[in-house]
């Protein structure tokens, strides 16, 4: 197959928020472009694992190849469906990357979100044209006018620019497409340089091994040569090169500004992770693509088998998911309390939630899951360090200081709820960098924040205080030391270690009393009082005693039914053996998981 | 239904048992107990298996009852004993006419025989007998009456929505003295929404001052399906806690010890031995029963079986021959031991040791220090409860039957 000429390459990504109709529009696209009849079309396409489909989010990147004519001219566009949550920055930069252009896509009867926002800035400063779209525009609700002069106040155009579309309709979307291969330049590339391709994603697959997407940025990638990942020198063989449309089609070589896969045989994605770059063995690049850093998990959370002989089980899954996940780590812990399992380290909140179902649904286990913590640096005061990534570990004694990550964060609002917005950041350790007005009434907040304080119940109360209407983004922006303490939660004098927290001085009285109640409640009453004490080190700061119980007895029997209180006892007994042991106590299973939950109930 | 019956296996459709349990048969007690399962309100904290008759059904139910103890009597065979307790109960057994408990208890006299001292018990309502009924009861052969009493407070019983009038039990009680009973009991009802300490008080004590010969308490339990359950839920009713219901037990066993009734069963007190219900022991001791009517269990030798619960379903099997059981169970040795502990710690006697396993013995000695088993009576052999013990019954068979 001939190399497609650059200059009638476009490729662009589209970047918007959740339910703004993203994954509409991609399915717009395909049907008119005639990619796929309306007949085989169905619901988001392009987004095929169940989760994504279910939760109506892009996790993986995706890409499609778009033919098009423009005044006689036939085009390839190109489709990058990029990761549109704040867990996949890293991923969405990656994607970015691959482009020339974005459309930004924007609901005409809610405006611009925070995430869209943060997206759009890394657009901007990857050089991409933005074409901005407003979207259900045949939505009653639908504000058209306003959101054009938002957007266009922060993209700096004119609101005539902001072109207007229903994905859902189709109005608009020919237009959209015309302007793409108008405004978006062609990719520039020296097609006799040495290869250099960027993966932007990479996927394991039961059948063929890794799957990489790539965009070709100079020289030619072919089959007739070996790959060699930049990164670790490794080389590969390249089985086969093509590209989507909307199923993989083999092309052999893919040229200058061209986007398609690669399977380069490998095992599992760590060996041809996002952001590296293919060179030639033969013929090497000496530079690499700028841009690659390995994924750093930020939030960690211990996962524990709810049935203690499945352990194995959760072993050989988060091996298989880790075939397609480079962000995944894990090590085995025990914990006195929950037994055997494995602390796991995750990008994000949402990069657990979904790590967490798929073990749960792809692999049928029952899992308890400590709260989510972030990882600490500890210097002590004769210069030990050790970064400590479950908080029972962290040490005692001599502790010089312990350094935590913080984020900078940006919040959009209805300008009603500066106030609020304030108080919480203000409540979580927030440091206010700026305000601005994005119209009269929309404003942007950004803020240093602890990360240890967002992943908590951050974005829930959030949310509860402003009525739904905020937003939230945020990237990682370093550490800072700070006055942190370790609070550990003692059933009858022991610690219990699923328990532990490492909150700021001033929060952990108010971490301490909120678990020792929580408990008190979820913790049934036993033949012996049961004090509950939360303590840093020994210094107990909070209180709280389950009264021995003093009635456990059926007074009646039922006119001879004696069976049902034998069931009834029975029943009671399997009920215990779901009890985990804590020195005398018995505590329930669904104790740790409800006082393990972070949403305050 | 709120509690619906147990799963079980089916049971036969001529009633027949296997042989094994008929071994023993008459060497122990046994009982008749017969679920009449009307009554003229349904009470807002019942969960029992009863009706409001609104078709007249009740006139066609002593022949289905009746139709059963002959049913009785053919799968019980030669061997079949002399009955030596009736006990009637309820719904509201009180709610036949007279003529018709009398009828009851001269089926089973003909199908079985009646042991010369056997003790008869109906239930009573206060509020639907009075002198000439209970005088009829007595000339029928009825030995034994419980009434219902449950409060002596206005607003308890109208929270219980029991109909009756404060007084009238113990004016049932003085009828009955003079109509020749030697055993009359009271029924009470703690823990109450509504209830507090001194109308309890007070209710105990006008128990004792009727002199009944026995007296039971139960802790009122909030059942699931109920209305005081849905009143409960809904916030309209607050249910005391189990330790308010801890409280009420004590102050209730300390009344009832002060005025000479000695405690002899989780829930029941009596002036003394002899006056104790032989019927109920019966069940705590592994005996052997007929439970005649719709929903009523019975047991024989290890196997225990439940009829359906409706009226017209247990008539309508009982027309045509056929038995109202719906199903069954056949208890194995280990099942059995685990119900002989459960229901024999229940008992002033106690169970004995002989029957713990080494880990069950552990425990037993645990409890013993713990203060809930009397460390004396350990040492003769019997696993007797203390009163904290009592209140703990159900948590101390747990480590019984480990």
């Amino acid at each position: 197959m001939p190399a497609t000429d650059p200059s009638i390459i476009r490729n662009f990504c589209i970047i918007a928020h959740i339910d703004h109709g993203k994954s509409t529009l991609a399915d717009r696209m395909l049907e008119m472009t005639g990619v796929i009849d309306a007949r085989n079309m169905r619901a988001q396409y392009l987004d095929r694992m169940d989760i994504e489909r279910e939760r109506g989010i892009t996790i993986k990147a995706q890409n499609v190849r778009l033919p098009w004519t423009v005044d006689g001219t036939g085009y390839v566009l190109d489709l990058i469906d990029t990761p549109g949550h704040v867990d996949f920055t890293y991923e969405v930069s990656r994607s970015l990357a691959a482009c020339e252009g974005a459309i930004l896509i924007v609901d005409a009867a809610q405006g611009i979100e925070a995430q869209t926002l943060a997206n759009l800035y890394l657009a901007i400063e990857n050089d991409l044209t933005i074409i901005p779209v407003l979207n259900k525009i045949d939505l009653p609700a639908a504000q058209p006018d306003k959101y054009a002069a938002e957007l266009s106040k922060i993209i700096g155009c004119t609101p005539e620019d902001v072109l207007r579309i229903s994905a859902k309709t189709g109005e608009g979307v020919p237009h959209l497409l015309d302007e793409i291969v108008r405004l978006i330049p062609a990719p520039q590339g020296n097609p006799d340089a040495p290869l250099r391709a960027m993966i932007f994603d990479s996927v394991y697959d039961a059948y063929r091994g890794v799957i990489t997407y790539v965009r070709v940025v100079d020289g030619q990638l072919s089959t007739r040569e070996r790959c060699l990942m930049m990164s670790t020198g490794a080389s590969h063989e390249t089985l086969e090169v093509g590209v989507i449309s909307p199923e993989p089609t083999k092309t052999d070589v893919l040229s200058v500004g061209e986007v398609g896969y690669v399977i380069p045989g490998v095992k599992n994605v760590r060996q041809a992770r996002v952001g590296d770059t293919i060179t030639a063995s033969s013929r090497q690049a000496h530079v690499p693509l700028h841009g690659y850093r390995d994924p750093k998990p930020m939030v960690f959370s211990g996962l524990y088998p709810m049935d203690g002989s499945d352990y194995p089980v959760l072993r050989e899954a988060l091996d298989k998911l880790q075939l397609n996940d480079a962000a995944l780590v894990y090590e085995p812990e025990t914990s006195v309390a929950l037994g055997f399992g494995f602390r796991c380290g995750f990008l994000g909140l949402l990069h657990m939630e979904i790590v967490r179902e798929r073990l749960e649904r792809e692999f049928d286990l029952s899992l308890i899951s400590t709260a989510p913590n972030v990882v600490y640096r500890v210097v002590m005061e004769n210069g030990d360090e050790t970064v400590v990534t479950n908080p029972s570990e962290m040490p005692g004694g001599k502790v010089e200081e312990v350094y935590e990550p913080i984020v900078k964060s940006m919040v959009l609002a209805p300008t009603d709820f500066v106030g609020t917005i304030m108080e919480l950041c203000q409540s979580r350790r927030g440091t206010l960098l700026g305000m601005e007005y994005l119209s009269e009434d929309r404003v942007e907040l950004r803020y240093t924040l602890p990360l240890g304080e967002i992943i908590f119940d951050f974005f829930d109360a959030l949310k509860s205080r402003t009525r739904g209407y905020a937003s939230l983004d945020y990237e990682p922006a370093g550490e800072q030391a700070a006055d942190l303490v370790k609070v550990d939660i003692l059933l009858q004098g022991e610690a219990v270690d699923a328990f532990s927290a490492i909150v700021h001085k001033d929060k952990a009285y108010a971490y301490g009393t909120a678990m020792t109640s929580k408990l008190r409640e979820l913790i049934p009453r036993q033949q012996f009082e049961v004090p509950i004490q939360a303590a840093i080190g020994s210094r107990v700061i909070a209180r709280e005693n389950i009264r021995a119980i003093r009635k456990d007895v059926l007074a009646k029997c039922y006119g001879g039914d004696i069976t049902r209180k034998r069931k009834l006892l029975e029943k009671q007994k399997e009920g215990k053996k779901r009890m985990k042991t804590i020195g005398r106590v018995e505590v329930p299973q669904e104790a740790f998981i409800a006082a393990l939950s972070t949403n305050p109930q | 239904m709120p509690s619906g019956p147990p799963p079980g296996d089916p049971a036969p459709a001529d009633g027949s048992l296997p042989d094994h349990a008929l071994v023993g048969l008459g060497q122990r007690p046994f009982g008749i107990y017969i679920h009449v399962p009307y009554c003229a309100h349904r009470c807002g904290y019942c969960d029992f298996n009863t009706y409001v008759d609104t078709s007249g059904a009740v006139a066609s139910y002593v022949d289905a009852a009746v139709a059963e103890l002959r049913l009785a009597r053919r799968v019980l065979g030669e061997q079949a004993p002399a009955v030596s307790t009736v006990f009637v109960g309820g719904g509201t057994p009180t709610l036949l006419p007279v003529g018709d408990l009398v009828r009851l208890l001269a089926a089973v006299r003909e199908t079985f025989g009646l042991e010369d001292d056997a003790e008869v018990t109906t239930e009573a309502n206060p509020e639907s007998v009075d002198a000439a009924y209970l005088s009829q009861l007595r000339d029928g052969g009825y030995t034994r009456l419980s009434f219902g009493m449950q409060s002596t407070r206005p607003h308890v019983l109208a929270v219980l929505e029991r109909r009756h009038t404060p007084g009238r039990p113990e004016q049932c009680v003085a009828w009955a003295r003079a109509a020749g009973f030697e055993q009359v009991s009271l029924d009470l009802i703690y823990g109450t929404p509504g209830e507090s300490d001194e109308d309890w008080a007070a209710s105990v004590r006008a128990a004792v001052d009727a002199r009944p010969d026995h007296i039971s308490a139960y802790g009122l339990t909030v059942e699931p399906g109920t209305r005081l359950h849905a009143q409960v839920s809904r916030g309209e009713l607050e249910s005391p806690d189990d330790d308010t219901l801890a409280d009420r037990y004590v102050m209730a066993d300390e009344l009832l010890t002060g005025a000479g009734y000695g405690w002899y069963e989780i829930s029941n007190w009596a002036r003394d031995e002899g006056a104790w219900c032989r019927h109920n022991i019966g069940y705590w001791r592994d005996g052997d029963w007929w439970g005649v009517g719709p929903g009523a269990h019975s047991h024989c030798g290890g196997v225990r079986w439940w009829n359906v619960r409706l009226p017209v379903d247990h008539a309508a099997a009982l027309a045509v021959g056929r038995s109202p059981a719906q199903a069954r169970e056949q208890l194995d040795p280990q099942a059995r031991r685990v119900e002989r502990i459960l229901l024999g710690v229940r008992l002033v006697g106690g169970h004995p040791v002989a029957d713990l396993t080494p880990a069950g013995w552990v425990a037993a000695q645990r409890f013993a220090a713990e203060g809930l088993l009397h460390a004396g009576e350990l040492s003769k052999g019997a696993v007797v409860l203390r009163r904290r013990g009592r209140l703990l019954a159900d948590l101390v068979v747990h480590g019984l039957v480990s």
